[in-house]
């Protein structure tokens, strides 16, 4: 169990910075997930934590306690790779039993755990195998499990289910999330799909070209992006983004494509250009008019399952909706569009920040 | 692929061992060849540069420079084209070809000395089964004519199995499929070689050509044992020469002097094979 | 190209590698009257006289033990030193790194006969002549540039991943290196092996320098300076030869695999 915090990290591999200005705590038992698209950096942020990468500037503590100059065999970390990082010369239940003959634990007491761990996330059978033997789903296990068997303050894990299939990615999702609710270790996650983040954390920092975009819940990411980065890489499909203008300041009058809107902002826009945001899946596209609603014309629909994605042309702008199945709207189609104002997002033209 | 730590000390007994052995002395060769110094009257003078001044006046070292560069050219060329054809010929896949591969190396494994002595009694002017079965009776190590072109032969018996085994992987290396497109826009097996084959087999040819050029100019073994560098010095190498001034007549400072002009020649050839190899690589 | 043509090709190629050797083995078993009669051909009376010869006449044996003891060591040791060195240039991070790897490549250039004055001078003041001890360090060294070149390329090919578990499992880079990055490359190290004693086997002049007795002869000396009363005993030297490739065979036989792809490692892939 531990806290981790940042203080002005910076990492710099020769002439390239890989992570500008990291200031940061994760709370002690925290679920606390970095995502971000490949190569922002965030493979380096665990490999720092771990010890495996020097900082080129800053201090990382745990519990207040510095660890810049820890070796990593000392800092009592635990890391699932990407790719697992079995030994392949070993079965699994030396793989597992690694850790703990390196800390010079007797061989009972390592057996005994060693079966425990096993138990705990059903690989017992597998004990006398080889990795080359394993699938991903079992191999990943594996990985886990040795994770595990140290009890170690800090779980830092690297996409570990970026290398498995759909289904079972989503099984090892909710598995992930049932260990950390029992053993309550602060884990550290890395992942590129936002979706697996929002899931499985606590909290969530969205990186980018070296930067926090954006540290919060998966709710304040979602409901509330700090700018239109964030907005656009959280969720999925991505938001609908809007260019608009300011027609008056005093009251706040937007002209959004020809629809005129009067937000609650809480920044006053510097310039008269700005951008709106709203999420496909606040859209909704429909033969029967309602209140307040806009014609379109249907482009592509996409089933979803219990509904389906359509896109449609606004004013020559394309906009993605949602549509009931039963409705049936077909590309060609003219329907109407539900524009709910509430649920809009206001963005700063120039600096991309929400308003 | 970033390196995470610092792994300096694993290279260090590496590199301490290197510089002592041959850094060290290399320098120390360097210091020797400006000296006057007979090992045994224990005489140490120090005279400049006057043993590079004899050195260039020195018939016999010409003598020994021209057969080193006869013995290089022709053995490489020979090595390589027999190489050539034994790797072409093993590029196919045949019942036993492991077994083939594994005799071909057998050359290349026995110590040099032992290739020596064996040839030595086969050149045997009396009773060398060479000279029976040719139906002549040449004196093949003791002919001033003959004694380069037998020891030249033995050692290329003995090296080509290394240029074949080299080239073998680099024909392996060769997609399949590109003989087959070759041979579909209709080119003869001649034309293949020319336009595939060769042109894609230049890298591995020119790593072989370093090693054994390098090797061929360094020659000792073979020729000493097998001829002694006679007759006449006819066969007599750089090597050979500076060792016999080194360890004959015990002028450690003229034969350092030798052996520095060979270190020199071996440099530059190196030089050449790499400003070939990097300039062939852009 | 047609199968019996194929075929035939392949013999003259067996043929010239083999027939020297075989015609050695004959030679072997010829007594000494025989070995002086043309024509010059099968033995009417085989014998191993020569065999015997060689080992009672001569402290062949005692030859055949330094060469074993000096490529053992050699061996050992170069495994030991290059596998290090290897292990921090494929993995940690080195200054000067390609400068350190051009001047490993560059001492493999050396020509021996550069350093056999100096190396001389030092070992006959270091009390060192005449003794294993001086063959071995020489050899180590002059061996590293394969072992590390090899070794190199055999770690760079085990994932980075792997060492990092390693290291946060609570190795130090040493036990990493030995509990994981070793077992994982033993093909490359037995390779190295089978080079490095093979190179120290046949080596030729440090050994005729550096020695100057059985004490520490071995056996590429013993055969160029195989005594001979008043002439060259042919038949004795045909079966020390002999008794000397056997082992060589066997190691080519067995290994020729291994052999091929240390061999092949920098020309093809570096």
């Amino acid at each position: 169990m531990a806290e981790i915090r940042f203080e002005n990290v910076k990492k710099r591999f020769k002439d390239i910075v890989v992570i500008e200005e990291l200031n940061l705590t994760i709370k002690d038992g925290e679920f606390f997930t970095f995502v971000g698209p490949s190569g922002c950096g965030k493979s380096t942020i665990l490999n720092m934590i771990a010890g495996l990468e020097p900082l080129t500037e800053g201090k990382i503590y745990f519990d207040g306690v510095v660890m810049n100059d820890v070796q990593p065999k000392d800092r009592d970390v635990a890391m699932v790779f990407q790719s697992y990082a079995l030994y392949p010369h070993m079965t699994v239940y030396e793989n597992i039993a690694f850790p703990l003959r390196m800390k010079k634990i007797k061989a009972d007491v390592i057996d005994k755990e060693v079966r425990r761990v096993a138990s705990v996330i059903g690989i017992e059978e597998l004990l006398h195998r080889k990795p080359a033997s394993l699938s991903g789903g079992q191999r990943q296990r594996v990985a886990l499990g040795r994770a595990i068997i140290r009890k170690p303050r800090v779980f830092l894990m690297d996409e570990p289910l970026s290398n498995l299939d759909a289904r079972l990615r989503i099984e090892m999702r909710a598995e992930l999330k049932k260990l950390h609710r029992e053993l309550k270790i602060t884990t550290v996650y890395v992942t590129h799909d936002q979706a697996e983040a929002m899931s499985l954390s606590d909290r969530i920092a969205v990186l980018y070209g070296g930067k926090i975009q954006q540290c919060g819940t998966p709710y304040e990411v979602y409901l509330r992006p700090a700018n239109i980065f964030v907005a656009g890489f959280i969720g999925s499909p991505p938001m609908n983004f809007i260019p608009a203008y300011v027609r008056s300041y005093e009251p706040i009058e937007i002209d959004c494509n020809g629809l005129i809107l009067s937000p609650s902002l809480e920044k006053v826009p510097q310039r008269d250009k700005v951008i709106i945001g709203i999420r496909p899946e606040d859209i909704k596209v429909s033969f029967e008019k309602s209140e307040r609603c806009i014609e379109v014309s249907v482009l592509l629909s996409e089933p979803a399952g219990s509904f389906n994605w359509v896109d449609v042309i606004w004013n020559d702008t394309k906009i993605k909706g949602t549509a009931a199945l039963r409705e049936e709207i077909n590309p060609g189609d003219k329907a109407f569009m539900e524009f709910p104002e509430d649920k809009i997002v206001i963005f700063d033209e120039e600096t991309g920040r929400r308003l | 692929m970033k390196e995470i730590e610092s792994g300096n000390r694993f290279v260090v007994p590496a590199l301490l061992l290197l510089s002592l052995v041959t850094v060290y002395p290399l320098i120390y060769v360097f210091y020797l060849s400006l000296q006057r110094r007979l090992l045994i009257f224990d005489i140490s003078r120090f005279v400049g540069l006057d043993n590079y001044i004899f050195l260039l006046r020195d018939d016999r070292f010409w003598n020994a420079m021209k057969n080193t560069a006869y013995f290089t050219v022709v053995s490489v060329s020979l090595e390589l084209l027999f190489g050539l054809s034994i790797a072409l010929l093993l590029n196919r896949q045949f019942r036993f070809r492991g077994l083939v591969r594994a005799i071909v190396l057998i050359p290349w494994a026995i110590p040099t000395v032992v290739s020596a002595r064996m040839w030595e009694w086969i050149y045997n002017t009396d009773f060398g089964i060479l000279n029976y079965l040719l139906g002549t009776e040449i004196n093949w190590l003791g002919s001033p004519s003959w004694a380069m072109n037998a020891a030249i032969f033995m050692d290329v018996w003995k090296t080509t199995p290394f240029v074949a085994i080299l080239l073998t992987a680099g024909l392996q290396i060769i997609p399949r499929d590109l003989y087959q497109a070759a041979m579909i826009d209709g080119a003869g097996s001649w034309a293949v070689f020319r336009k595939i084959t060769l042109p894609l087999l230049k890298p591995v040819i020119l790593v072989v050509l370093i090693f054994r050029t390098l090797d061929a100019f360094r020659v000792f073994d073979a020729v000493y044992v097998l001829t002694g560098g006679g007759p006449a010095n006819t066969t007599e190498t750089l090597s050979i020469y500076a060792y016999k001034v080194l360890f004959q007549t015990l002028q450690f400072g003229y034969g350092s002097t030798l052996s520095v002009i060979v270190f020199l020649c071996t440099g530059g050839i190196s030089l050449f094979y790499v400003k070939l190899l990097s300039r062939g690589m852009k | 190209m047609k199968r019996s043509g194929f075929y035939l090709l392949v013999g003259i190629v067996i043929f010239y590698c083999l027939a020297p050797l075989i015609w050695q083995f004959i030679t072997s078993l010829k007594p000494d009257y025989e070995l002086t009669m043309i024509p010059p051909v099968l033995p009417k009376n085989p014998t191993t006289d020569h065999y015997i010869s060689v080992f009672k006449g001569h402290p062949f044996l005692r030859i055949i033990l330094n060469s074993t003891v000096v490529a053992t060591s050699t061996t050992l040791l170069s495994l030991a030193i290059g596998s290090l060195a290897a292990f921090g240039l494929a993995k940690l991070r080195i200054g000067y790194k390609t400068l350190i790897l051009g001047f490993i490549l560059s001492v493999s250039m050396f020509p021996p006969i550069a350093t056999v004055s100096p190396l001389y001078i030092i070992i006959r003041g270091l009390g060192l002549r005449d003794t294993w001890w001086a063959l071995i360090i020489t050899y180590t060294t002059f061996s590293l540039p394969l072992s590390i070149w090899i070794l190199v390329n055999f770690f760079r090919e085990i994932p980075d991943e792997i060492y990092r578990a390693a290291r946060i499992d609570g190795c130090t880079k040493f036990q990493a290196f030995y509990r994981i990055m070793l077992p994982l490359s033993a093909p490359g190290i037995f390779t190295t092996a089978i080079l490095v004693f093979i190179f120290s086997w046949n080596e030729f002049l440090f050994a005729l320098t550096f020695t100057s007795t059985t004490a520490s002869r071995t056996i590429p000396v013993g055969i160029a300076l195989f005594p001979g009363l008043h002439e060259v005993p042919w038949g004795d030297i045909a079966a020390a030869s002999v008794v000397v490739t056997i082992p060589l065979i066997v190691l080519v036989f067995a290994f020729q695999r291994r052999i091929i792809e240390g061999l092949t490692a920098g020309a093809v892939k570096g």
